[in-house]
């Protein structure tokens, strides 16, 4: 009995709270129909948006990827004195609102920041500009290669990294054959955290972006403004866009279990 | 034998390549992407005085903002505990049919961009939502004041609840409950003597990380609280107002706060973990 009264109260909340919202998008991008719901989307502005929100997206992803597997590295496999600050720093922008992680930039090179005069005079834009909204998404997602690829290499061990160099093995062919072969499925599941964290940023790019249409507006900061000027089948659109690009790519992380399971029922 | 002991001493205690530039790329990306940002907030605000600073401290504005965002974060992750215990114990004990669907459901608020649960929510839960309209009939509305605010961070925190209680519950022995059944126990008994005193810890955790990730919350909120100052203005907003100002102290000031409270929640949370070690580490 107390069973069923479970289940129910389980599935109700579940349904009100988590299933309500996508579609609720859904039905508001398509309310007047697929075609009007696409044509939004040809919108030279809604266009800029998309394209620049891929373009940060590769940035963020591809260099957080590769220091975020030098810095797994560094902190798993060797030990030294602050290691655990190190640690630590990296995971802070975890904790950090993302008002704060794009005010933090403008301190820096905005008009009243600190390198912000220096910067005029060479006549070079960071902040209200395309690199501003780099350099805080870069902020926003560093901690998550580290975070999952951490545990998985601790895991490991040394012995196969170790035998590697006794073979004559260099740094780089270590970490290029040995170890992130074994770290692949974390490795993986945190770019795709990485890129789902970095497509839908909105506080810390709202704060640098300027918020220019067609220039410097990425796709959650062009939903805002047309959210705002009561264009809702265009906000909505671009909503269930940018919602399926990060929710894709953050159920993509189980898909090799998903392939595992399959060859097993063929076999 | 020697030759693998002398590389050990001089690389950071291992036999392996690369401690030297790996650990230098580290520090110079931690250096320039977090500390050397995060540096700011500390030196900033002092730059215009000592005075400067405190008078910033005590604008009324700011407080109200500070309270509305610390209260309505507290409330949200109250409220989320019950509910976040009802869907672990669902998932973790309660065989719930759909399991798999309703796993991969209390993650949506984590994979849904901020920008599109603040429209979605304000859309839903305004006066004339499908949810809003609902409860316009019992005479409540929870658009455009503190309950919205409530509720987006309860959205938002759900997903933390559950899985910071969830994990304990999986590891929890059956054998706990059948042996304090065969004792004599009442379920009553069972629940508050068995099983909450493990769990604790663990819904603290969520609690906790709920909290601190409730006060920063921005793009989910700011779409239904209706931003009125003094009233449904949260902090991370008043952050953004102050910047169109070019008021840089007022914001940093803020930020200040909304950063020291949220690393102090969380090392609450790591003290309460490590006191508790015992039943919160998965097996």
């Amino acid at each position: 009995m107390t069973r069923y009264v479970v289940w129910a109260a389980s599935w109700l909340f579940i349904l009100v709270m988590l299933v309500t919202p996508p579609a609720l998008v859904l039905t508001e991008a398509l309310k007047d129909g697929v075609g009007a719901s696409l044509l939004t989307l040809s919108d030279p502005d809604a266009q800029a948006a998309i394209w620049l929100t891929l373009r940060v997206s590769v940035v963020a992803v591809t260099l957080n990827t590769f220091f975020g597997i030098l810095a797994a590295w560094v902190l798993v496999k060797f030990r030294f004195p602050g290691r655990q600050f190190l640690q630590i720093v990296v995971e802070l922008p975890l904790s950090i609102s993302p008002v704060v992680s794009g005010l933090v930039w403008l301190l820096l090179f905005g008009a009243q920041g600190w390198f912000g005069p220096l910067l005029e005079r060479w006549n070079i834009h960071i902040v209200f500009a395309v690199s501003g909204i780099i350099l805080a998404t870069l902020f926003v997602t560093l901690p998550y290669v580290v975070r999952t690829v951490m545990p998985v290499m601790e895991v490991q061990g040394r012995d196969a990294e170790e035998a590697a160099v006794l073979a004559g093995a260099g740094f780089w062919q270590v970490l290029w054959h040995v170890t992130l072969p074994g770290v692949r499925g974390a490795l993986f599941s945190g770019v795709l955290l990485t890129t789902a964290r970095a497509l839908g940023e909105f506080g810390a790019v709202s704060v640098v972006s300027g918020h220019i249409p067609g220039e410097t507006e990425t796709m959650p900061l062009h939903i805002e403004n047309l959210y705002n000027g009561y264009q809702s089948v265009a906000a909505f659109t671009m909503a269930a866009l940018l919602a399926l690009m990060a929710m894709s790519a953050v159920l993509l992380r189980s898909a090799p279990d998903w392939l595992a399971r399959l060859q097993e029922k063929k076999a | 034998m020697t030759l693998s002991r002398l590389a050990f001493l001089k690389a950071g205690g291992s036999a392996l390549p690369g401690y030297r530039l790996s650990l230098t790329l580290t520090l110079a990306w931690t250096g320039f992407f977090i500390l050397l940002p995060l540096s700011t907030l500390l030196v900033y605000p002092w730059q215009g005085g000592t005075g400067s600073m405190l008078s910033a401290l005590h604008d009324s504005r700011m407080l109200a903002a500070l309270w509305t965002s610390f209260s309505c974060a507290g409330v949200a992750a109250a409220c989320n505990i019950p509910c976040g215990l009802l869907l672990a114990w669902a998932l973790a004990r309660g065989n719930l049919p759909g399991h798999r669907l309703a796993d991969a459901l209390i993650d949506l608020p984590l994979a849904l961009p901020t920008a599109v649960s603040g429209i979605t929510l304000a859309t839903l839960y305004g006066p004339r939502g499908w949810l809003g309209s609902l409860l316009t009939v019992f005479g409540i509305s929870v658009s455009y004041n503190k309950a919205g605010i409530v509720l987006a961070l309860m959205f938002v925190g759900l997903p933390f609840v559950v899985r910071a209680v969830e994990p304990v519950l999986r590891n929890l022995p059956h054998e706990l409950e059948e042996a304090a059944h065969l004792l004599g126990a009442r379920p009553w008994q069972i629940f508050v003597r068995v099983i909450a005193a493990p769990v604790l810890p663990a819904l603290i955790t969520g609690f906790g990380l709920a909290f601190a990730r409730g006060i920063g919350e921005y793009g989910s909120v700011i779409f239904i609280a209706g931003n009125q100052p003094f009233k449904s203005e949260i902090a991370p907003l008043l952050i953004v107002v102050r910047l169109q100002e070019f008021d840089y102290p007022g914001a940093t000031a803020i930020a200040l706060v909304l950063l020291c409270v949220s690393l102090f929640s969380l090392a609450l949370i790591a003290g309460v973990r490590r006191r508790f070690a015992v039943w919160s580490e998965p097996a």
